[in-house]
This record gives structure tokens, sequence and C-alpha cells, in this order.
């Protein structure tokens, strides 16, 4: 019963930026994973929804517009909500706002539940080997390691 | 003479629609009372009379094809996951496919809504959730949970195909049809299948069940709910036939005494420069308004446009308004006797199909970006329709179809609204619809052309009024 895994990818709130994420699509289609794409101006409960009906392993968000923070505020909470409590969360593209060093932003999004939060200028292929790596971890148990 | 018989078993008449098929034209029609309840070939006997008092002796019809919406309609509950997903798209199949839809679900269905849907009494159940390959918990659950359930209808299971086998196991001691799922692929509406199995299956049982086919002596073919007719005499219209061109994109409108019927065919690709947003429409599309009715909800639609607004545009003053609208709901078959209660008609007919037209077309709305605003687009974009079609008794009667009609035409004064913005306004006035949609079965080309010879045109200047209403 297992084809490829599913994975969800879309651009977060008010945000138009679409070009990063279709090179992360194509990427991720290379790889073989089925990806359910759903482009800019994506609500988080858009995420959700989508990931509830297509059993997705992972959600990977996309901000590039400096609102990510606001965007993303509760989305672990509301794929607990939705009974994805286990599924794999990515965020990056322009998060670091103002001041702030690299390291309090990660840290900021790892508190909100995202299982990995990538720099600005991370490649495809590093989030695909991120994705081989804790998807063979999740086979094994459930998320764990993660904050 | 080859002539053709369409029969509608009505809620509240039987209806027949006799037309030569050579001379493309309407023989006559015939109307008796709906008998269902007791035996559905008195109705029927009553209406054949009734024809021959307006035509004289009737040829041997060469086809006798009938459609019901009779004891109820096609009374079905559609169970889904997501409710904004593939509740939704299973909501839209049974919609397309004629249903009156009595309940709709989401999620895991909990002992409280199998007695819920139970209690409804369905004449089907939709099962879907989950696209192939994705989510299975949600509808085995479900499909478990109906399995179990005192539920004696047929189960329509159009959900996640790997799912099918499994479910198929829980429902063994149902009567289930497993058809394609409503969304294969997220976002991807695939409604046509669980149609047509639906369709089967009120041929081959639900005809029975109500006692329909006691009349069977009196038709060859009971082919399908009345508004599944209606919507397929639309498709026609707008479609065509190679080398009869149809109207390209068509809105018809029902407004009926219980609820409001709105059917589009025309496809829904966003203007340029509109990001679109939620599931994609589909082409033939059918919503009914539960709550907009000319009778039984009269209440409702004053509620809805303001009784202030009913009227303004009645000419009447709000009181007397809100007084005569409480008696039009316990005289459901009353037809307007006083000038005051005509145009109190008009007002809440004109009121009723310019919700129903706004509830089943899509919006615009602006959403701001630090690179600029954006337009998003809900539902879908009807501006570009080229003719509205008023169907059904209420436009039929009126003397002014024109006038209500125009009420599903675009507003200035709600710009994002996406209505018809300058369609030819069209009227079904012998009620062939239904009769054309149920014709063309068999003969296309014959429903096709009759079907566009008997359109009336309203008087063209309506389409320009427009404005100035309330």
């Amino acid at each position: 019963m297992q084809g490829p895994r599913t994975v969800v990818t879309g651009v977060i709130g008010s945000d138009t930026h679409i070009v990063g994420n279709r090179i992360l699509n194509m990427a991720l289609e290379k790889a073989g994973y089925k990806v359910v794409s759903l482009g800019a101006l994506t609500p988080a409960g858009d995420f959700v929804n989508a990931a509830v009906e297509t059993r997705a392993a992972a959600i990977l968000v996309s901000s590039l517009y400096g609102q990510g923070e606001l965007d993303c505020r509760g989305f672990r909470d509301l794929c607990v909500e939705a009974g994805l409590e286990h599924i794999l969360l990515y965020v990056g593209g322009n998060l670091v706002v103002g001041k702030r060093s690299w390291e309090e932003t990660e840290r900021t999004y790892r508190e909100m539940g995202f299982d990995r939060v990538a720099p600005p200028g991370t490649r495809s292929e590093a989030v695909l080997q991120w994705l081989a790596q804790d998807l063979a971890a999740h086979s094994e148990g459930p998320r764990g390691a993660a904050p | 003479m080859s002539a053709a018989l369409l029969i509608d078993f009505g809620s509240t008449y039987t209806k027949l629609r006799a037309l030569d098929l050579a001379a493309r034209c309407l023989i006559g029609t015939g109307q008796g009372p709906s008998t269902v309840a007791s035996d559905v070939t008195i109705g029927m006997r009553a209406a054949l009379a009734d024809l021959e008092r307006e035509a004289g002796a009737l040829p041997r019809f060469r086809y006798r094809l009938a459609s019901s919406s009779a004891a109820g309609g096609l009374r079905m509950v559609t169970v889904g996951l997501v409710r904004e997903l593939t509740a939704e798209a299973a909501r839209q199949a049974a919609l397309g496919a004629g249903a009156k839809l009595v309940g709709t679900f989401a999620y895991r269905l909990t002992a409280a809504d199998l007695e819920a849907i139970a209690a409804l009494a369905p004449d089907i159940v939709l099962l879907a959730g989950g696209t192939d390959g994705g989510n299975l918990d949600v509808v085995l659950h479900n499909a478990a949970a109906l399995g179990a359930s005192r539920l004696a209808c047929p189960i329509v299971y159009a959900g996640n195909r790997s799912a099918a086998d499994a479910a198929r196991r829980s429902l063994a001691g149902k009567t289930a049809q497993f058809t394609e799922n409503v969304m294969p692929e997220f976002n991807t509406l695939n409604i046509e299948p669980a149609r047509e199995a639906i369709r089967r299956i009120f041929i081959e049982r639900i005809v029975h069940a109500k006692g329909i086919d006691r009349a069977a002596s009196e038709f060859d073919q009971l082919l399908m709910p009345t508004p599944a007719a209606v919507l397929e005499g639309v498709r026609l219209l707008a479609d065509g036939l190679p080398g009869t061109p149809g109207l390209g994109t068509v809105l018809a409108l029902d407004p009926g005494g219980a609820t409001t019927d709105v059917h589009s065919v025309a496809g829904n690709e966003p203007a340029p420069g509109v990001v679109p947003q939620g599931l994609p429409e589909p082409r033939v599309k059918r919503t009914v308004e539960g709550d907009l009715g000319m009778r039984h909800n009269a209440q409702a639609v004053a509620q809805a446009a303001g009784i202030d607004a009913i009227a303004a545009d009645a000419g009447l003053d709000a009181a007397q308004a809100q007084a005569m609208i409480g008696r039009l709901a316990v005289q459901a078959d009353r037809l307007p006797a006083t000038p005051a209660e005509r145009s109190l008609d008009r007002a809440l007919a004109r009121a009723a199909v310019g919700l129903a037209v706004r509830r089943h077309c899509g919006s615009l709305s602006t959403v701001y970006t630090p690179t600029g605003p954006v337009s998003v687009q809900h539902g879908k974009d009807l501006r570009a329709v080229r003719a509205v079609i008023g169907t059904g008794g209420v436009l039929a009667a009126s003397a002014d179809p024109g006038a209500i009609l125009a009420r599903a035409l675009a507003d200035p004064r709600t710009p994002l609204a996406l209505m018809p913005v300058a369609p030819r306004l069209l009227l079904d006035r012998d009620y062939l619809l239904y009769a054309c949609g149920l014709l063309q079965s068999v003969e296309p080309q014959a429903a096709l052309e009759i079907a566009l010879g008997h359109l009336v045109a309203l008087d063209q200047e309506l389409v320009d009024e427009r404005t100035g209403h309330a």
C-alpha cells in the first residue's frame, strides 16, 4: 500500500512570491515525492486541510515577505487539532527580519513546532536530504526528537 | 407522426409535455394531481385526459420518458472528510445528480450523527473521504459505522480508492455501489462517476421504493430525478450539438414554492491576474437554496432580503407586506389574486432570484500584500455568461418575468459579486427544459431544436434597466 510519500507545499499568508516554491516542487517531484502544491496566498488552514485529505507526510511552508512569524503562529496547533500531531513541518524563505540573528529566528520557529527551519539560501538538495532523514526516523516511531 | 411524451411526476402535479419530433414543436401540455401517496396512475390518467382535452386525440408515442421529484424527491445524505474538500465534492455530486440534500456530514461519524442520518431517512447515502492514496482512517471508520448501522438505504462509495476493498467488507451487509473518488487528487473534482452511480440506483431501486413504477404501463422509462432532467436540458442548450451551436454559457433559474434552484453551465477560468482560491467549481453546477422559496419560505426570503426592501419593491408598506407574507406560508398553493398580492409575489421572486444567484456565483476579494493589492476569486465567475434562462411556474405565470430575471444580473453596487453582466434574458414559458433534458437521451437533435425554438426572448431593454433596484 506504500506508494510515493505525499508532501504539501505552498506560500503562506498574503505572500505572492512563488518562484522559490516552484523550484522546490520540481526538486521534490524529481526525487519521487507526490507534491500537493497550494501555490501563493495560502491560508494556514488550507495547508492542514490538504494534508488531512491526502495523508501527507510533511508540510513545507514558504514565507518570503517578512510576515512569516505572524502567519505561522499556531500552525502546529492547527495540525494537532486536525489529528496531524505527528506530521513533519518545515518552514523556509526570508524568515530573518530586522536585526535578529539566524539562531534566534530558528529558535522562534522551532518553538512554534516546526521540525526544520531553512535559512535563506538553502538549496533544494538540503531539503531533500532532511526529508529523507526525517521520514526514515519517522517510520521507526512517532516524532520524538523534535521539541 | 413521430411523437414523444415527457412526464414529470412532481411533488404537487403530474405534468405532461407532448412533442412532435418531426415538426419540432409542442403538441400540447397536460396536468394532473400528484398521486404518489395513493396510486401514481390516478394522477397520470388525469394528466393524460387533460392533455387530450387540449390537443385532441393523442398520437402513438414513440418515446414515453419520465422524471420524478415526487415523494420527497431523491433524498440524499453526503459524508466526506474535510468540510471544504471531499465533503464539498460529495455535496456537488449529489446536487448534480438532482438530489435533495437532507444532510451533509464531515469527519468521523459519531453515534449521534448515525442517529441523525437514520432519522433523516435518506434514499441514498454518498460516502466520500480522502484523495486516492490519501487519508484512509476516516472513510474506513465511516464505512464501518454505516455498515453496522440500522440504515437500510443504498450507499454509494466514492472515497479514497485505496480504502475501497476494506470499505467493501465493512459494507457487505448493505446495498453498496463503488465508484470513482469524487476527489481523486487534491483539489480535483471528479463528480460524474458518482452522479452516474446515483442515477443508476435511482432508476433501479428508488423508483420502485417510491411506488412510481405502479404507473409503469404508462411510460417506457423513468430516467432521472426532475432536477437532473432540468440540468441536462440546460447543459444541452448551453453546449449545443455538432452542427447546431447552443447558447454558449448559461445560467438557469427556477424559483419555486419551497426552494430556488440555480443551474450554470460555464467554465471557470479566472480573469487574468486573479488568483483563484478554494475548490475548483464544476462546469455544470447546480445549487439549491433551501431557504429561498415563494411560499413555504416566503418568511425566510423576507428575512434575508429585509422586509423593508421587499415592501418598497412591491409598493406596499412594511406592516402590510409582513402580514401578507405571514399568510403565504400557510397557503402554499395560493395564487396571487389582487394587485397587491401580485406585486408582493413579484418582489419576493425578485429577492429570491437575486439572493440565490449571488450565492451561486463566486466573488472577488482584495488581499493587500507588500507588493500591492491582489484580487482573489472564490467560486464561479459568471460575468461573461451569454444567456440567463428562467423556468418554473413562478416565472411562467408572472406578468413581468423580465423584471424577476433582471435580478440575476450584476449590480454596480455589489461589484465584487461575479454575476452575469450582459446576458440575453430568456423564458422557458412552456416548461420544456425538463422535457428536453429527458428527450436528449434518445433524440438529442430534436431535443435541442425544440428547446431552442421555444425559449421566449424577454425585452432586451430589461438587460439595460438593471439600475435602481432596491
